[in-house]
């Protein structure tokens, strides 16, 4: 069965603003019944200035469709048509405490549900080109129709640079016979035949982004984190960047805390979703300043 | 409040005489068959009982034909693998859509290395078109793989039919009988069924033990190689306490085959009738006159199956659906896809699962939830209007896929 947080299980028992909204000026329907998923979302938007004041969803789906779509209704209540739409997926299941990554993929349909309502709203059509494959990577939620149009786009042509470009096999690797199967198929495709081993192609770097934008990047992020781990007695510094590897020295109450596996596990996610690149985050010994004094 | 579990399918309770019959064999009886001294020779014997009693609940001529396997799944890939490294001439493979992943996705691995593989369709009620199959059968068939009943609804094939025919080509015929062993009577020195697979955790024995049920003469190549055990045929020290653990367990499949057939049947049908009749818009899936004596499968129309199982786990019932979801799969249950119920109902179907251990108080309780869970999750739907679907329900609910 499903790990669902404490708050999704509350929101799936008793949601709230289920059922049809009498006097909604805006309807969304989103979502794929082949999936066992989808979503009315009715709101009430006062037209003078554009404030959403009551939302109501009827939700065909799972525990998670449902709890989401709860969610979402009192997320909304009381935003500007703007403000809401900043609503991210990622905000719903936050709001959630966290939801499973396979249901991430297929069961949030909170930002969706809200563009097509808005545009409901306004007399506009809303569509959606957005296209669903089969989940292959289940430690980052990544499909095969992302993977198969990554590779096509960008001439990959081996399990590691699937897994520069989409994070997909970046985890627990158990996908990786997946990975090359749809390698096998796309560059049969384009004539070239898959081999075990070939070199990866030059290293992703993010389009436009200098090593000094990087590395600060790297920078921002860790201080994003800093105040937590000072509260707890810790911190974190940079020691050196080298390619997809990044070392830092855990200090203070960190070093060598039970949790330092799984502080550092959450730190590298954050980093890869703000440098949109696979990296690894390495802990070392030695610090930045008696690396620098012995060199 | 007391848990109900109907989920039998899926696995069983071991039972108490099972547990107790396997406990010497996890201390005082902890020889290796394979040893000369007397610790080995007892568990020797104990395993040469198992397999009798193995033996009599399939109705095997000998008890040679009885291989202990890790599990159901083991026992289908030898299976298969074996027919086909035995007959390296033939390349092709008949077997049907809604076998179990443990054939199926073998059958897809399979493909990919060069083997043609056929596969059977069923009609609305997950029925076989046996002409479809005699038209298939040739000399290029190296094996016949049909599950003897359905998990997901009980089903029947008329798998005992398809041996004969599959023979007169010269092809071997296995069968998946793993939801069938302990709930129907089998007599299988009167089949031409080559081989069998049997899961011990489907009929109150421990998970981890299966058996490959292996006709004399039919021409085998293992998959495990190394030791004698199981005469060659199946290479590893035997887990002696489950192996007797399945023996036991089979020993009272036997005795309970009646109570099984007549009972559990009873309860199962009145359970599938009152809810039927209590819930609107809900209907059997599988052929209801030809099935499993334990197994209901119903659809509920316009709601989702997990957030059933979830409203079902809080008032303490234990089923399954074949949702999409509960599998973290995009697709709902491929055997609700080949008998072509659409997605508003394949989403929606719940198995019950009876075992000779399930009461009338069980049953009763269930029939009291369901219609109330139900409603409640159809308050929710798009396609549910006050107390009955909407008008037209595909119009009045038809989403931008997202």
């Amino acid at each position: 069965m499903w790990d669902y947080s404490d708050k999704v299980k509350e929101h799936f028992f008793q949601p709230r603003n289920a059922g049809v909204l009498a006097d909604a000026n805006g309807v969304g329907d989103v979502g794929s019944i082949s999936c066992g998923d989808a979503l009315r979302l009715m709101l009430k938007v006062e037209p003078v200035t554009d404030i959403i004041l009551d939302a109501h969803f009827q939700t065909f789906g799972c525990g998670s469709a449902i709890a989401s779509s709860s969610a979402l209704t009192e997320m909304i209540k009381g935003k500007t048509l703007d403000e809401a739409l900043k609503v991210s997926n990622q905000d719903i299941a936050d709001y959630l405490d966290g939801l499973p990554p396979e249901k991430m993929h297929c069961s949030v349909m909170g930002r969706e549900a809200l563009q097509a309502a808005i545009a409901n709203y306004r007399g506009e059509v809303w569509s959606d080109d957005h296209e669903e494959g089969a989940l292959v990577c289940k430690c980052f939620a990544i499909d095969a129709v992302l993977i198969e149009d990554t590779i096509r786009a960008n001439n990959l042509c081996s399990v590691q640079d699937v897994t520069n470009y989409t994070k997909a096999g970046g985890g627990c690797s158990s996908c990786h016979e997946g990975i090359e199967e749809i390698l096998v198929k796309v560059m049969v495709e384009r004539g070239e035949t898959f081999k075990h081993g070939a070199q990866p192609k030059e290293e992703a770097a993010p389009v436009g982004m200098t090593n000094l934008q990087r590395i600060r990047k790297i920078e921002a992020v860790l201080e994003s984190v800093r105040p937590q781990l000072k509260r707890d007695g810790g911190d974190i510094e940079l020691v050196d960047v080298d390619g997809k590897t990044i070392y830092v020295n855990m200090t203070g109450a960190c070093a060598g805390c039970q949790m330092e596996a799984l502080t550092l596990q959450g730190i590298q996610q954050k980093l890869m979703e703000e440098l949109k690149e696979f990296i690894k985050i390495v802990p070392t010994k030695v610090s930045s300043l008696s690396r620098a004094m012995k060199g | 409040m007391e848990a109900i579990y109907l989920d039998n399918n899926a696995t069983t309770r071991v039972d108490p005489a099972v547990v107790e019959a396997m406990l010497p064999y996890f201390t005082e009886q902890f020889g290796n068959p394979s040893s000369m001294h007397s610790f080995g020779n007892k568990v020797g014997l104990a395993i040469k009982k198992a397999r009798m009693q193995v033996q009599e609940l399939l109705g095997a001529e000998h008890d040679s034909e009885i291989i202990f396997t890790s599990c159901g799944t083991e026992s289908d890939s030898t299976a298969l693998l074996s027919a086909l490294r035995a007959q390296p001439e033939r390349r092709e493979i008949i077997t049907t859509t809604v076998e179990h992943p443990a054939i199926l996705t073998l059958c897809t691995f399979l493909e990919k290395e060069g083997y043609k593989v056929h596969l059977l369709k069923v009609d609305e009620k997950g029925r076989l078109d046996l002409e479809e199959y005699k038209k298939l059968l040739t000399d290029q068939v190296a094996v016949v793989s049909v599950m003897w009943a359905n998990n997901e609804t009980g089903t029947f094939f008329p798998v005992v039919e398809m041996a004969e025919l599959a023979h007169a080509v010269g092809a071997m015929f296995h069968t998946d009988a793993v939801q069938a062993v302990g709930k129907v009577p089998l007599n299988l020195k009167d089949t031409k069924i080559d081989m069998l697979s049997v899961s011990g955790h489907k009929l109150h024995a421990p998970k981890g033990i299966g058996v490959l049920y292996l006709k004399r003469g039919t021409r085998f190549r293992p998959l495990l190689r190394g030791g004698h055990q199981e005469r060659g045929r199946r290479a590893g020290t035997e887990n002696s306490a489950s192996i007797v653990g399945l023996g036991k367990a089979a020993e009272m499949a036997l005795e309970s085959m009646a109570f099984e057939n007549t009972i559990v049947a009873r309860l199962r049908d009145k359970l599938e009738t009152a809810i039927l009749a209590k819930v609107p818009r809900s209907f059997v899936t599988g052929d209801a006159n030809n099935r499993l004596p334990n197994t209901s499968n119903i659809a509920f129309e316009f709601i989702e199956g997990e957030a059933i199982l979830l409203m079902l786990n809080k008032f303490g019932i234990a089923a399954s659906s074949g949702s999409a979801c509960t599998s973290g799969s995009l697709e709902p249950s491929h055997v609700m896809r080949a008998m072509g119920i659409p997605y508003t109902a394949a989403h929606g179907t719940v198995r019950f699962s009876l075992s000779r251990y399930s009461t009338e108080a069980e049953v009763d309780r269930v029939i009291q939830v369901v219609p109330e869970i139900i409603a409640q999750l159809r308050k929710l739907s798009p396609y549910w209007d006050g107390d009955g679907p909407a008008a037209e329900p595909d119009k009045a609910f038809a989403p931008t896929y997202a």
